[in-house]
């Protein structure tokens, strides 16, 4: 099934996706708690200039995390 | 008749917490620590007349922002702490909880958490203001209605909608009635096991007792309690990290349904704050600009530290020299004037001093943090930083090492992963302090030439420059060396909300640096006052018939020859404790280029660095009564090598100090600090050593090459 997915960390700049599931736990309950929650929208609004880490828009507020962090995160593109 | 009330503030970062304590204590704030860690306290007072004859005395508590009751970082177990625990010193009688209205959901997540404690709780929803702006309306009435305490709209900016709060906070609050969501479900027989072994106010509790066992200071007493209860999560194979998720999944779950409920977006602007934080990140984060903006924002800062509080520096040492002058006159000459001038007025002018760059240095990075733009730093950061084994938020505490490594070290909290935290804490007292800059000052000043390069750049600011650089250097170099040393603990991760950028709050940077400065004064400058006192008893008494026949010989000698005085001020150091001191530590300096005057300042430093240059004016003017630098270097210039005949402070031994300044661990609040926040005497020890040998060994090399 996670074949379908991607990993947010593929995501590209400008780009969005829906939250699907998490492959970290800790991760997974920090990010749950700011609001990255399965099924709401994550838009990839910029790169730090040396590709690391990035930034993305969710849920009213705007969070940064680590390429290896967004790597956890499995997210599905819209079509 | 007076009633007292204790109110605790907890709100996620950024949504205005600060700004509501201080709208609601105005000065009446003390800062100190929990009882425990190093976690800021910030606590004041209020005063409300309810109108029926009570006045009412409120005792706010500011707790550490936070995004839900789950402890992830030291900060956040305060809350958890104060609120979950009924028995914590803390614990508030009602808790006013502030929401971002920009961002109400994820707000709400921590409101239906305390709301589930079933303890009186007021829910404070501010930035009305941008709210109203962006088209959104919502339905307070509704909202309150199903949370079950009272709602305020606020915009504590302005102060609308304080009165509310305070008339809420004194009129009687009943406790939720309903659980937001009942965690009883996740987990019915360890929710009911527990509260079956200890009395508790909620399900809730019970649950997150049931997931923070270890962290909850409720059984530190109780310890077969707490065994019992940790028997009970085995037994049915409590999985924390299972329980937290399904919780947090349904809060959410519950607050989608209430927002679509209370919230209307009548006809949606995109919000002003948003488009323009974008385009100034455009420009901010830029992968070049980004960069130059920031050097050239860190140039400014260096420049305003250095050069603007140069003449109000100056304006306390004339005070101070003036003062001097005064008291000496005043009172008759002896020994309680001696320690009056020598010991206790030049500790205190030596403290003061330092109050302009204090000042300067943190109203910059106040106005840094309050904009949001040190967020965007410790963005553009972390990968560079993370090669070195640090975390894109140790720019802080780095940045704020070059005023005084205490509070630096403290502002290493904010980050997650214990072993980037560590090695923050660990290189931070490398990167060159306030306290050196006296130090540098003095050395740079008697063996740098005072040569202008293309007319405007001076050799002597040069190398001040240069001394900062080796000092970063070193920093970031030991950084390296210490990621392959230090094994981590967990995971790092550098999760974080990047704010949009808001106009500074003059008013909350105005209550920081007031704060830092009164930290400043009273915790450091006890311990240089206290310092300066010892050490002028110590060098104006010594053991044995020797020092008392040279003492008395001083006083009866003729004050007209003043070769003899000198001559015999100097043999009393010799033999004054101080001077004992030093001469024993003289051979292990020796090699260095140090003698034992050298010697007895490098153990006075111990207290604080800056104490050099006040151990060098009582040491080269003990029976003289002027203070001014000047006068201590021409006669630290005047000083002559006893062996060699040659001036004592020439370009080896001169480099061969400033290194050693710039490596050496001598600041006792460092390492005191050091401790606290690593929780052992283990770091600050090593530190001790590592810091010691850097510059012992740095020192040596440099003296020979140069001499």
């Amino acid at each position: 099934m996670q074949g379908d997915f991607k990993k947010l960390s593929e995501i590209k700049l400008g780009e969005s996706a829906v939250i699907e599931s998490f492959t970290d736990d800790t991760m997974k309950l920090k990010l749950l708690e700011m609001g990255c929650l399965p099924g709401e929208v994550v838009t990839v609004t910029r790169f730090a200039p040396f590709g690391d880490p990035m930034a993305i828009a969710v849920a009213d507020s705007m969070l940064s995390l680590r390429m290896s962090e967004a790597a956890n995160v499995l997210v599905s593109v819209r079509s | 008749m007076i009633k007292r009330l204790k109110v605790s503030l907890v709100g996620n970062p950024n949504s205005g917490k600060s700004t509501l304590f201080n709208r609601l204590t105005g000065l009446n704030q003390k800062i100190a620590n929990f009882p425990g860690v190093t976690v800021e306290k910030k606590t004041g007072s209020m005063t409300i007349n309810s109108g029926d004859g009570f006045d009412y005395q409120i005792d706010i508590t500011d707790l550490p922002g936070t995004y839900s009751l789950y402890p992830k970082t030291l900060e956040e177990q305060i809350p958890f702490q104060v609120l979950c625990d009924p028995t914590n010193e803390s614990h508030p009688d009602v808790t006013v909880i502030i929401a971002d209205g920009t961002n109400l959901k994820r707000s709400l997540f921590l409101c239906s958490q305390i709301v589930d404690l079933k303890s009186p709780a007021i829910l404070v929803v501010n930035m009305m203001d941008q709210v109203t702006k962006s088209g959104v309306e919502i339905n307070f009435i509704r909202l309150s209605k199903e949370l079950g305490i009272p709602v305020i709209p606020m915009n504590a900016r302005d102060g609308d909608g304080i009165d509310f709060l305070k008339k809420a906070i004194i009129s009687k609050i009943t406790v939720p009635e309903n659980d937001f969501i009942d965690t009883a479900l996740f987990a019915p027989e360890v929710v009911q096991s527990i509260r079956q072994s200890v009395k508790l106010n909620s399900n809730y509790v019970a649950f997150q007792i049931a997931n923070n066992i270890d962290q909850i200071s409720f059984f530190n007493d109780r310890q077969e309690r707490r065994a019992q209860i940790k028997e009970i999560l085995n037994r049915h194979g409590f999985d924390h990290s299972i329980m937290q998720a399904s919780e947090t999944l349904k809060r959410y779950e519950v607050i989608s349904l209430l927002v679509k409920q209370v919230v209307k977006a009548k006809n949606a602007i995109p919000s002003k704050e948003k488009t323009f934080t974008k385009k100034l990140d455009n420009l901010l984060m830029h992968r070049f600009w980004g960069y130059f903006i920031f050097l050239a924002i860190l140039f400014v800062i260096f420049q305003a530290v250095f050069a603007w509080a140069a003449w109000p520096m100056e304006m306390v040492d004339e005070a101070f020299t003036w003062m001097s002058i005064k008291v000496h006159d005043a009172i008759p000459e002896g020994v309680f004037n001696d320690l009056l001038v020598e010991g206790i007025l030049a500790g205190l002018g030596g403290v003061v001093i330092f109050i302009p760059q204090i000042v300067l240095l943190f109203t910059f990075i106040a106005i840094l943090e309050d904009t949001g733009y040190m967020a965007r730093v410790s963005f553009m950061m972390d990968k560079l930083l993370r090669r070195f084994g640090l975390n894109g938020r140790s720019v802080i505490p780095l940045i704020s090492g070059v005023a005084c490594a205490v509070p630096a070290i403290l502002s290493a909290r904010t980050i997650a992963s214990w072993k980037e935290r560590l090695i923050t804490i660990l290189v931070t007292p490398l990167m060159s302090c306030s306290a050196r800059l006296p130090v540098y000052a003095l050395l740079i000043s008697l063996v740098v030439p005072d040569h202008k390069y293309l007319g405007i750049i001076g050799l002597q600011g040069l190398v001040l420059f240069a001394l900062y650089l080796i000092g970063f250097i070193a920093a970031m170099g030991s950084a390296l060396l210490m990621k392959f040393l230090v094994k981590a603990k967990e995971r790092s991760y550098f999760i974080m909300e990047i704010p949009v950028y808001r106009m500074p709050r003059w008013k909350n940077i105005g209550y920081t640096i007031v704060e830092k400065v009164r930290v400043f004064i009273f915790e450091a400058g006890k311990v240089i006052v206290a310092i300066s006192v010892v050490l002028w008893v110590l060098s104006s008494s010594g053991p044995g018939a020797a020092f008392k026949d040279v003492k008395s010989q001083l006083e009866t000698a003729d004050p007209a020859d003043t070769q003899l005085q000198n001559h015999l001020a100097a043999e009393k150091l010799r033999l004054s404790y101080a001077g004992i001191t030093g001469r024993a530590i003289e051979p292990i300096i020796e090699p260095l280029g140090f003698d034992w005057k050298i010697g007895i300042a490098l153990i006075t430093s111990f207290a604080a660095r800056e104490v050099f240059v006040g151990t060098m004016s009582t040491i080269y003017s003990v029976g003289g009564s002027d203070e001014d630098i000047a006068t201590v270097r021409e006669k630290m210039m005047a000083e002559k090598n006893d062996k060699t005949g040659l001036p004592q402070y020439n370009l080896a031994v001169g480099w061969s100090l400033m290194l050693f300044y710039a490596f050496a661990m001598q600041c006792m609040s460092t390492m005191a600090v050091v401790r606290r926040e690593t929780g052992s005497w283990k770091w600050p020890l090593i530190q001790f050593a590592f810091m010691g040998v850097l510059a012992y060994i740095s020192s040596f090399i440099i003296f020979r090459i140069l001499s």
